[in-house]
């Protein structure tokens, strides 16, 4: 009877004093950030031309996209909201756009892999070469990406005619009798742009790769070499490989957006549009109802469906390559 | 010349296969490249051949010529075009420069509230496309009155995720001491950003100025600009290339100078860009 009586006071005192703590404590979590944010007031801005920049130009582009392809909207009438109806349209009517979608997977799965280890082993082994002629390799793989638009070389090693350079060479050695309609037939286009795309596609993370590997530690192969590692392969899978990880992964994000997103290879090669949609992508897909038929609503499901895929494999490529050499 | 370094673990025939293989690849790579600078040297005759020839036989500068003679005469200069690329790559790629390092100063060395949800957002923004906002950065562009101005072509290009992560990375790797010592000495934020970090990260404006470079400089603009005296020298490019068989000289021509400029920066660069890019890993 005593120890309740006791009890109860001192519940009675503990109770409202945590209300307090609890509120006190929110408030200072509340006024810490608050502090924090005037503290980093310099830093905030400095960093506000770059982010309104990109606010503007990035992620507003990015959400409106999402949003707008609810609605159906051609620059001229007000939106109208259309729910689900573009993109049941895309997937369930639009034959253009299965095509269209068929030839991107088609394409991201030959040239994102194959440039992506492409990079890799041309980097790997200009590694190897003495400075001199490593800097001048490189130079060589990484120029067709930075040429700029100089792919209208391809078209005339590929011109249908005579004159075209292949056309010319397979003719002058008999191989081919008459020339080949490189860029109108459905039964080359799309190889060709595949090629061509591969030709310009050593950029961004063959550097990265090459930087990778010339800043890799040295004592590692030589320890590498005493713990029993005979040839150069299994030093590559087990020392080179796993120190590269963080360049692997960059890598990888560049080159799927990269082979995800082409476009204007297609357009210069193969016309647009190419010849019975033979080289159409989602890209310019989204073009011609974006640019040329004003259906924003529609291109913008477009632009979303474009944007989950290249997310959704970079995501499944990540979680592959963290288990790189474990 | 040595050819390779020596390294532990080497077999002779391995290394000569794979070489072989860099080679025959490394052709694959240049010839193209090589083709665009004999074309821009021969001269008409040898462009029309049959069977067409890979290098040049008489080469002659007529096709630089032309290029200054009849392109200078017409309605828009030649002249016009390179002084509208070159204004929009500086000023893009300058502006690209400065606004990334600031962004990436206060990310790389100090942790406030927001900061590592703004780099997740970097991170992410790397993984689209332009095509993506294209349209609704066309609306953007409309409202702020910008279409058809030069503005359309430079500003965006400031902010391009993938300098701010670069960036970011390769200033991660300047000593804090150093800072720290600036802020004891009484140095604004302003004033260690300026006078400390930026000149500590020179290699990484050079493959800034590289990697941006390219994109402005062989942009035709052809979404915002409709005025033909805006226009870029890509897109004239693009012009003569249609005008077919009479420009084809011209067009060499002009091809050779739009991707000569990108590949000498490259060129001069190097080792700055691969010291850079050294840092631009990404972590678990």
């Amino acid at each position: 009877m005593k120890a309740k009586s006791i009890e109860q006071p001192v519940k009675d005192i503990v109770y409202p004093k945590q209300e307090v703590a609890r509120n006190s404590n929110r408030n200072n979590k509340w006024q810490r950030l608050k502090r924090d944010m005037k503290k980093a007031k310099h830093y905030y801005l400095l960093m506000a031309p770059f982010m309104v920049i990109f606010l503007l130009f990035t992620i507003v582009p990015v959400v409106a996209s999402f949003v707008l392809s609810f609605f159906s909207f051609n620059m001229l009438e007000m939106p109208k909201f259309v729910g689900w109806d573009n993109y049941s349209r895309l997937f369930l009517s639009d034959d253009v756009f299965m095509t269209a979608l068929r030839n991107t997977l088609v394409f991201a799965a030959i040239t994102g892999p194959l440039s992506y280890i492409a990079c890799f082993i041309f980097a790997w082994i200009i590694n190897e070469l003495s400075p001199k002629i490593r800097a001048f390799m490189t130079v060589i793989f990484y120029a067709p990406s930075i040429a700029g638009n100089v792919f209208f070389i391809w078209l005339i090693i590929f011109s249908g005619d005579a004159y075209g350079y292949l056309n010319g060479f397979l003719m002058e050695f008999g191989i081919i009798l008459e020339s080949i309609q490189w860029l109108r037939d459905e039964q080359y286009v799309l190889g060709v742009v595949i090629l061509v795309q591969l030709w310009l596609s050593l950029g961004t993370s063959f550097i990265a790769f090459i930087a990778g590997l010339q800043t890799l530690d040295k004592s590692l192969i030589e320890a590498g070499a005493i713990d029993g590692i005979r040839n150069r392969w299994q030093e590559l899978w087990y020392i080179t490989l796993p120190s590269m990880k963080p360049q692997l992964l960059f890598g990888a994000v560049m080159q799927i957006t990269q082979s995800f997103a082409v476009a204007d290879i297609s357009i210069a090669l193969a016309g647009f549009p190419s010849v019975n949609y033979a080289a159409h992508t989602v890209v310019t897909h989204l073009m011609d109802y974006g640019t040329i038929r004003f259906e924003m609503g529609y291109a913008s499901a477009i632009a979303t469906v474009l944007f989950l895929l290249m997310v959704g494999t970079n995501i499944l490529v990540q979680k592959l390559l963290r288990k790189v050499g474990t | 010349m040595r050819l390779f370094n020596k390294r532990l673990n080497r077999s002779l025939p391995v290394t000569t296969l794979l070489f072989l293989f860099l080679a025959v690849f490394g052709m694959f790579m240049a010839l193209p490249l090589v083709y665009a600078v004999n074309n821009a040297f021969k001269p008409l005759d040898e462009l029309f051949i049959f069977p067409p020839r890979f290098f040049v036989r008489n080469p002659t500068l007529d096709n630089f010529y032309d290029l200054v003679a009849v392109m200078g005469d017409s309605w828009v200069p030649i002249s016009r075009y390179f002084f509208n690329t070159i204004l929009i790559t500086v000023f893009g790629t300058g502006g690209h420069i400065i606004f990334a390092s600031m962004a990436a100063y206060p990310l790389a060395k100090y942790k406030f509230p927001g900061s590592k949800v703004i780099f997740q957002i970097v991170i992410l923004a790397l993984m689209f496309s332009p095509h993506v906002t294209a349209i609704p950065n066309y609306l953007v562009m409309s409202g702020l009155g910008w279409i058809d101005s030069y503005l359309s072509l430079i500003i965006p290009a400031m902010a391009f995720p993938l300098g701010l992560f670069l960036m970011k990375q390769f200033m991660e790797q300047i000593p804090d001491a150093m800072l720290e010592a600036a802020k004891i000495d009484g140095a604004s934020e302003f004033h260690i950003f300026w006078k400390i970090v930026m000149p500590n990260v020179k290699p990484a404006w050079l493959t800034l100025l590289i990697l941006q470079f390219p994109i402005l400089w062989g942009t035709n603009g052809g979404n915002f600009i409709y005025s033909e005296e805006l226009k870029t020298l890509n897109y004239a490019l693009e012009q003569i290339t249609e005008a077919g068989i009479a420009r084809a000289g011209v067009g060499a021509a002009v091809a050779l100078i739009l991707m000569s400029v990108p590949i000498i920066l490259f060129i001069v660069s190097q080792s700055k860009v691969i010291e850079t890019m050294s840092s631009s890993g990404m972590k678990d």
